[in-house]
């Protein structure tokens, strides 16, 4: 991965080129952040301010009403504690599941290898779709249970792949052997020796799972009827979603209700911050985790 | 599960015989007990289940109870009146954004791996990657506010008040822009992990042979990354029919539906809010035919092209 910087035999031209890239990439950078960054100033800002486009660099009017409006709903805690159970509980389960499936179909000599990873691999390319997979979850009494949100998805097999290459490549056979020959048995090498020594690609899979399951809402929308049960994304619906569509017609009609809108819209703000940090703080602490999960996966030229 | 003894290869093991090897691995299996079980009741049955497709399914009556009814429902969506509207959407807004949204990946990747000082590059990285950790929920919610017709961030810049989200034309722009936005960065990776792999000697010899930076690209790098293209470009091929629903769910509104309308979101509005099982699943069916038909034609297809990467 560290390659030798290498800045002694290049010429003018290359110097040029240089600059320009880096150019290019600092406004590349700019682009992509940037919306990010007018949320967070226009969710501090007075929305009057933000709507007369006076927030285009810094806040103007600094206020934190959008975030106490946010906090004082009920159903955005109850949606927060719910993502972090559901976010919690359905990555374990996961990473659990892409292990159990994972060593067994690293060893060479299992009987029934092939047939198995056939198995499991057919499931990346085709399913039952969204009616059929929905019964089978009705039947099994998983509608309004946490459940349904991890059961159905079984084993997430491109994890389940790249965990399978790691056992082959990365843990050495004669340990496993040695082990072997002292008397421990398959169950205890996998939790004495193979868990441990694969820490590195563990946490790969924890910051996969713990990323699809803190921004997924379909799967709750279809599953969890309930109100109660709606994680984060879901209960931001009613906020970002779907009183757009009333406010946009609404401002047509009445001033009065274009006030109310710039407040709503103030609030929408603040909710995407509100949703959007804890990802948005945690993933730069393990990029080199996925990083690496993505070398393990890549084609070898 | 008796059936898993069936291919197994007799060469290893120091020759022992299969039931004798079984013995040895009954951990092993019943380490993968769990996932089996979960992955035959909802994966495989609900696979038995695309039969409804062919059937009045009734829940009361089961699916094996329920009336064989032919090709009804597909006859049915393929003279509803916007059958070829949903098809055209799909497949263009598919189209559009694999063409769009695929080099883009791959540029910035080459790009970025020319970077010479480590820490601006791994900024580059992190700062690119942002957006893919946003949930589309939020991703939405941000357009909407953006493309808002009264104080929208696009409208401010643009001195306009277009309401862009009822608008069919801007549609498609939207939801390219907006998915570029939020996964070219994450694309990189994998291309990134391909080119760390090159041995820095090649970069040493070209510079000797004063080769510049787009020549270092254009025969070292590109060369390199080949593989790794053919193969998402299949991956994405076969995803052809898969639009992002989530996307086109949360900013469909009833103004953009010439452009928006796609067989996905119909899937889900006739089966969850509908309730009509075996139409819904019909249309799904359809869509997922049609898919496995292009990943295959496209794999035929790459695998001309290049020989050496092998899928699955």
């Amino acid at each position: 991965m560290k390659r030798k910087q290498s800045g002694q035999l290049h010429g003018l031209s290359d110097r040029s080129s240089d600059i320009i890239l880096v150019a290019l990439c600092l406004f590349i950078m700019l682009l992509v952040a940037y919306p990010l960054y007018y949320v967070l100033i226009a969710s501090v800002s007075n929305p009057y301010d933000v709507y007369a486009g006076k927030t285009f660099l810094l806040p103007s009017g600094f206020t934190l009403d959008g975030y106490k409006a946010v906090f004082a709903d009920k159903s955005i805690i109850t949606g927060y504690l719910n993502s972090i159970k559901y976010t919690v509980i359905g990555t374990v389960f996961s990473v659990v599941m892409v292990y159990l499936t994972a060593y067994p179909l690293s060893i060479k000599d299992l009987p029934g290898r092939k047939f198995l990873s056939i198995f499991f691999i057919i499931t990346m390319y085709f399913g039952g779709g969204l009616m059929p997979t929905y019964l089978v979850v009705r039947q099994t009494g998983l509608i309004d249970s946490m459940w349904a949100l991890f059961l159905p998805g079984g084993v997430a097999v491109g994890n389940m792949i790249i965990v399978r290459n790691f056992f082959e490549h990365s843990i050495p056979k004669e340990m496993i052997e040695a082990a072997e020959i002292d008397g421990a048995s398959k169950w205890t090498t996998f939790i004495k020796i193979v868990v441990p020594l694969s820490r590195s690609i563990m946490a790969v899979m924890v910051v996969f799972s713990m990323v699809a399951y803190w921004n997924d809402w379909f799967t709750a929308l279809i599953y969890l009827p309930g109100q109660e049960h709606a994680p984060l994304p879901l209960v931001l619906r009613n906020i970002l979603i779907k009183s757009s569509a009333s406010a946009s017609q609404a401002s047509t009609i009445s001033g009065g209700y274009a006030e109310l809108n710039k407040l709503t819209e103030m609030i929408k703000f603040s909710s995407i911050i509100v949703a959007a940090a804890p990802m948005l703080v945690i993933y730069p602490f393990v990029q080199k985790y996925f990083e690496k999960g993505f070398m393990a996966g890549a084609v070898k030229g | 599960m008796g059936k898993s003894n069936t291919a197994a290869p007799a060469k290893r093991a120091g020759g022992k015989p299969v039931s004798k090897r079984i013995c040895v691995y009954w951990q092993l299996y019943l380490m993968l007990l769990i996932p089996v079980v979960l992955t035959i009741v909802y994966k495989y049955i609900p696979m038995y289940g695309i039969q409804i497709a062919f059937r009045d399914f009734k829940s009361t009556r089961g699916i094996l109870g329920s009336e064989w009814v032919g090709l009804k429902w597909f006859q049915r969506f393929f003279s509803s009146p916007n059958c070829f509207r949903m098809i055209k959407n799909t497949v263009l807004l598919s189209f559009f954004s694999l063409l769009w949204s695929f080099p883009i990946p791959i540029i910035l990747a080459l790009m970025i791996n020319q970077l010479r000082f480590n820490k601006f590059k791994r900024t580059v990285q992190t700062v690119l990657y942002a957006p893919h950790f946003i949930s589309i929920m939020v991703v939405c919610g941000m357009l909407r506010v953006f493309l808002s017709p009264s104080g929208g961030l696009i409208n401010l810049i643009a001195g306009t008040s277009i309401d862009f989200l009822s608008e069919a034309s801007a549609f498609r722009t939207i939801y390219i822009a907006s998915g570029i936005w939020q996964d070219a960065g994450w694309g990189i990776i994998v291309y990134m992990a391909t080119l760390a792999n090159i041995d820095a000697s090649h970069y040493e010899a070209a510079k000797i042979d004063g080769a510049s930076m787009f020549q270092r690209i254009r025969y070292i790098d590109l060369p390199e990354l080949v593989p790794q293209i053919v193969l998402m470009l299949i991956m994405s091929a076969g995803n052809l029919m898969n639009v992002g629903f989530e996307k086109v769910f949360l900013l469909q509104t009833d103004l953009n539906k010439a452009t928006s309308d796609v067989i996905a979101v119909y899937v889900y509005q006739q089966g969850i809010e509908h309730a009509k099982y075996s139409y819904s699943t019909a249309v799904g069916l359809f869509n997922t035919i049609v898919n496995v038909i292009l990943l295959i034609v496209v794999n035929k297809i790459t695998s001309k092209i290049s020989e050496d990467v092998s899928f699955v």
